[in-house]
């Protein structure tokens, strides 16, 4: 590989101040505002998890009435899917997708800066709601109707908020896609992509195919509420189920566009610190790829209990358990890279651990509920919550915290506190065990989700999970401390940082130049 | 066996978490699926052991090899890294061998989930309709109807008093069914959708407005079994609980019996008029378990959400306009269409109610005739 250009001439082009944000082109400011913007959300939605947490603290009402404590799972949800985690991923793609295939920047700089513009106002809009006649939406982040056309005045700026996002997540697939189609440095086969770079390929096909759809399905509930359609009308001639399968046939797929970069992630940083090349490079590759094929067939498992005939329920039965195999895959390929390498535990490594652990755990409860005739009994109950929770928390952001700490010190030039590092995540491993195990057993108990008040046979978990709760919010703020200290100073890193790391985004310096490779490396 | 080891590790686990939690008072600790009282419940739990297990012993052998790696091959212990990165023979067994064990949980579950589906032959049908948020039942058999709505003191929520042992778990009018019986629900719902649940039973169904959804149950024997609505339904979607009471065939008969002298009773002198104390009296007992929920006790309903009553053009205005919103409901709103829940002189005390409360003091009344009229 050839070294990239390391003086940059070009650098004092940009505008200066603010304004440098709002005209940049750049993939690395494009990709720091997005990452910004979602650990923002982050705390916005991670607030709204506290006040739910503090009204379940203790069984009766002490907090908030009900219709607010609605607001805030539904608001929680959107928040944290459309605000932190995807847009965090979209951050972590523009920053590294263009250093690791060998490129200077992305594909269509101005779509791109267009596609994290939209963001700030979409969000600025939703978070609006909490203040609108009847407050914010509050019929679940699944909007189904007809609960969700009770909502107030909020209703069209919900509808309109999603249609914002999901125009922000296309066009931010399409100029992934095209990049990494287009930009791969002279030598880099497909089959020679990072892995990261494949499962964001994979996700951004994910993005086009399903976003549409869920504009549609909004567009729809829009024109029950205000033009008198029926398509979720029952007494007009439509079906309010109708709604729900078109909501998941997007809502699966979604849920693996937040994992399937996390893959990516972990597929970089286990070998890394093995020291040990990634066990089954090709196998990991059709394995994302089969995950996102089968997301496609599986959206009815989240709607068992609404009266499916018998032959749809062992199709979506048979088809959701097949996902074990693909997922189990990876895990395994994982532990086979560890196995026999010569590991060492810095701090992407020990998040990189805890997401196989714990993810793992959620996979095992997501096998227990593709069994249709016991998800009857868990479908709606807290044991979806943590089993969601185990995936996505402990799972995409625990992927996300990993990420930032691996290529923190190539972004900025300075190593972050390695103690600070550690301390953050056994106070995150702990704690967030501390805040959903509980929930597996509160639900199995017979506690369904989305209710601010609970019989006192709950009490003990609730209150258990709760004190987890608390712990896990207060510890993300040292995550905040430490990035910042990073930031604005450190012990200098290396061009290479990881001993073991490898991959084109390692050749260039620490902090990389403003256009990442103004020539292109030559990979063999 | 295998039940009693689960139990054991189970309840060392519940043992640590307890450790740290010792102030916990009246709240119960259990960890695992309730077994329940009927055959479908009895199925899903033992389906619910054997894949936990699988779960369980799957993670024993992964992240045991994980622990052994995570404790032997290290750098600090001089572990050199090996050079292997794929085996084209541990690949092709670590997918096939997985798939076998699926298609081994496939099997039990496909035959369970069949009989569970099984609504036939059933020997006592009743209609469950989901309302914002009480919970209507009709005996399709004996033409036994009631609405089954929360009996938790409001005080007790609000923390003002010590709250009672089934705490938002009880209901005024519970189900009652015999036990050793095939029972069928067909369920629906009246405005948004609702889900009928009772973990006892091992069964969960939507209630969805328009469609109607079957289950069956056979409880085994006599007791109380206590469930929740289980999909989000808008605000008080917490509390809607469901209480089902299975009784011996010769005691459900009496009940029934004892319901149908009761409905009687309850319309008894719909023909004749009604004076305006008779009504504000009964009306301001059906106005408290239909419509303060909402609108709240004074009637000044909760701003931007539920519109207030005190001083409304509706409740202030002329009787037609009010009497068709209470019967017929508001589209597109959490507004309920009474007609189908409430008998006429129920609905004509609830609409005298509201004209003459709060200070509204129209002072005309509603006879139940006039709503016989206007249905």
């Amino acid at each position: 590989m050839s070294t990239a250009a390391t003086h940059d001439a070009h650098h004092e082009e940009h505008a200066k101040g603010l304004l440098r944000w709002v005209f940049t082109t750049n993939h690395k400011d494009i990709g720091t505002l997005y990452l910004v913007f979602a650990l923002t959300m982050f705390f916005v939605g991670g607030a709204m998890a506290m006040v739910i947490r503090a009204e379940l603290f203790q069984p009766g009402l002490q907090f908030v009435d009900p219709q607010f404590f609605n607001s805030m799972t539904t608001m929680h949800a959107l928040i944290m899917v459309f605000g932190a985690v995807m847009p965090a991923f979209v951050g972590l793609a523009n920053w590294l997708i263009p250093m690791m295939i060998g490129a200077p920047d992305m594909a269509l700089p101005r779509m791109n800066n267009w596609s994290f513009w939209i963001l700030p106002f979409a969000a600025l809009m939703l978070v609006g709601t909490l203040f609108m006649d009847g407050g914010a939406p509050a019929g679940g982040w699944t909007m189904y109707p007809p609960l969700v056309l009770q909502t107030g005045d909020a209703f069209p700026f919900l509808i309109f908020s999603v249609h914002l996002l999901g125009i922000s997540s296309i066009m931010g697939a399409i100029n992934i896609i095209v990049t990494i189609m287009n930009m791969r440095a002279p030598g880099m086969t497909m089959m020679k992509m990072p892995l990261f770079v494949w499962t964001w390929l994979i996700t951004a096909y994910l993005l086009i195919a399903v976003m549409p759809v869920f504009a549609g399905a909004v567009t729809m509930l829009l024109t029950d509420r205000f033009f008198d359609t029926s398509f979720f009308n029952a007494a007009g001639g439509g079906d309010p189920v109708m709604f729900q399968h078109i909501f998941w046939f997007f809502g699966h797929p979604e849920v693996y566009i937040m994992i399937l970069p996390a893959f990516g992630v972990i597929s970089a940083i286990i070998p890394t610190f093995a020291r040990k090349r990634l066990f089954g490079y090709s196998s990991m590759v059709y394995a994302t790829a089969s995950i996102a094929f089968l997301s496609f067939i599986v959206w009815a498992h989240h709607m068992f209990t609404v009266g499916l005939p018998l032959t749809g329920e062992l199709f979506f039965m048979y088809a959701t358990m097949l996902i074990a195999v693909p997922t189990g895959v990876k895990v395994f390929n994982w532990v086979s890279t560890m196995w026999k390498g010569s590991m060492t535990f810095e701090t992407p490594m020990l998040f990189a651990i805890g997401f196989v652990m714990l993810f793992t755990i959620g996979g095992f409860s997501g096998l227990m509920m593709s069994i249709t005739p016991i998800d009857f009994q868990y479908h709606d109950t807290y044991f979806i919550v943590a089993h969601f929770h185990y995936v996505l928390v402990s799972g995409s952001v625990f992927s996300i915290f990993a990420a930032v700490y691996y290529w923190l010190p190539k972004w900025t030039g300075n190593m972050y506190d390695e103690k600070l590092g550690k301390l953050h995540f056994w106070l995150s491993a702990i704690f967030v065990n501390v805040l959903f195990f509980p929930q597996h057993f509160l639900g199995l108990a017979g506690m369904p989700r989305r209710i601010p008040d609970y019989s006192t046979q709950f009490a003990g978990f609730n209150e258990i999970s709760s004190l987890g709760g608390f712990a896990f919010g207060l510890t993300q703020l040292l995550f905040v401390y430490i990035v910042i200290k990073t930031v604005r100073g450190g012990s200098k890193a290396t061009d290479q940082v990881w001993e073991g790391a490898d991959g084109l985004e390692w050749t260039l310096p620490s902090p990389p130049p403003y256009h990442s490779f103004t020539t292109a490396p030559e990979v063999k | 066996m295998l039940e009693s080891k689960a139990k054991r590790a189970l309840t060392t686990v519940a043992g640590l978490a307890l450790l740290g939690n010792a102030g916990g008072a009246a709240a119960d600790y259990a960890l695992n699926l309730r077994r329940g009282v009927t055959s479908i419940s009895h199925e899903a739990y033992d389906l619910h052991m054997l894949i936990l297990w699988i779960c369980v012993a799957i993670g024993v052998v992964v992240f045991g090899a994980m622990f052994i790696s995570i404790f032997s091959h290290r750098k600090s212990k001089g572990a050199q890294p090996a050079q292997f990165h794929e085996s084209t023979t541990v690949e092709v067994i670590w997918t096939i061998v997985p798939f076998l064990i699926l298609i081994g949980m496939a099997i039990p579950a496909t035959k369970a989930l069949v009989a569970m589906e099984d609504t036939s032959n059933s020997d006592l049908s009743i209609k469950v309709t989901g309302y914002q948020w009480k919970w209507g039942y009709e005996y399709l058999d004996s033409g036994v109807s009631f609405i089954s709505s929360l009996a938790t003191p409001k005080e007790q929520i609000f923390n003002e008093q010590d709250k009672g042992l089934n705490y938002l778990l009880e209901v005024d009018n519970p189900v009652v069914v015999p036990i050793n019986k095939k029972v069928r629900l067909m369920i629906t719902a009246n405005d948004v959708i609702h889900a009928w649940w009772v973990p006892d039973l091992g069964m969960k169904k939507d209630a969805i407005p328009g469609f109607v959804n079957e289950m069956w149950f056979n409880i085994e024997k006599e007791g109380t079994y206590r469930g929740q609505c289980a999909e989000l339904c808008g605000k008080d979607h917490g509390f809607m609980p469901i209480v089902v009471v299975a009784k011996n065939e010769a005691d459900y008969q009496k009940w029934i019996a004892d319901k149908k002298s009761e409905m009687g009773a309850a319309s008894a002198g719909a023909d004749r008029e009604w004076a305006m104390a008779e009504l504000m009296e009964r009306g301001k007992k059906v106005y408290t378990s239909n419509c303060a929920a909402c609108h709240q006790a004074g009637g000044a309903g909760i701003p931007g959400t539920f519109p207030a009553l005190k001083g409304s053009a509706i409740a202030t205005g002329p009787k037609d306009a009010h009497m068709k919103l209470v019967m017929h409901g508001k589209s597109g709103t959490a507004m309920a269409a009474f007609a189908s829940q409430l008998n006429d002189i129920d609905l004509a005390a609830v609409i005298t109610y509201e004209r003459n409360a709060w200070g509204n003091d129209i002072g005309d009344l509603v006879q139940p005739s006039e709503i016989k009229a206007a249905r």
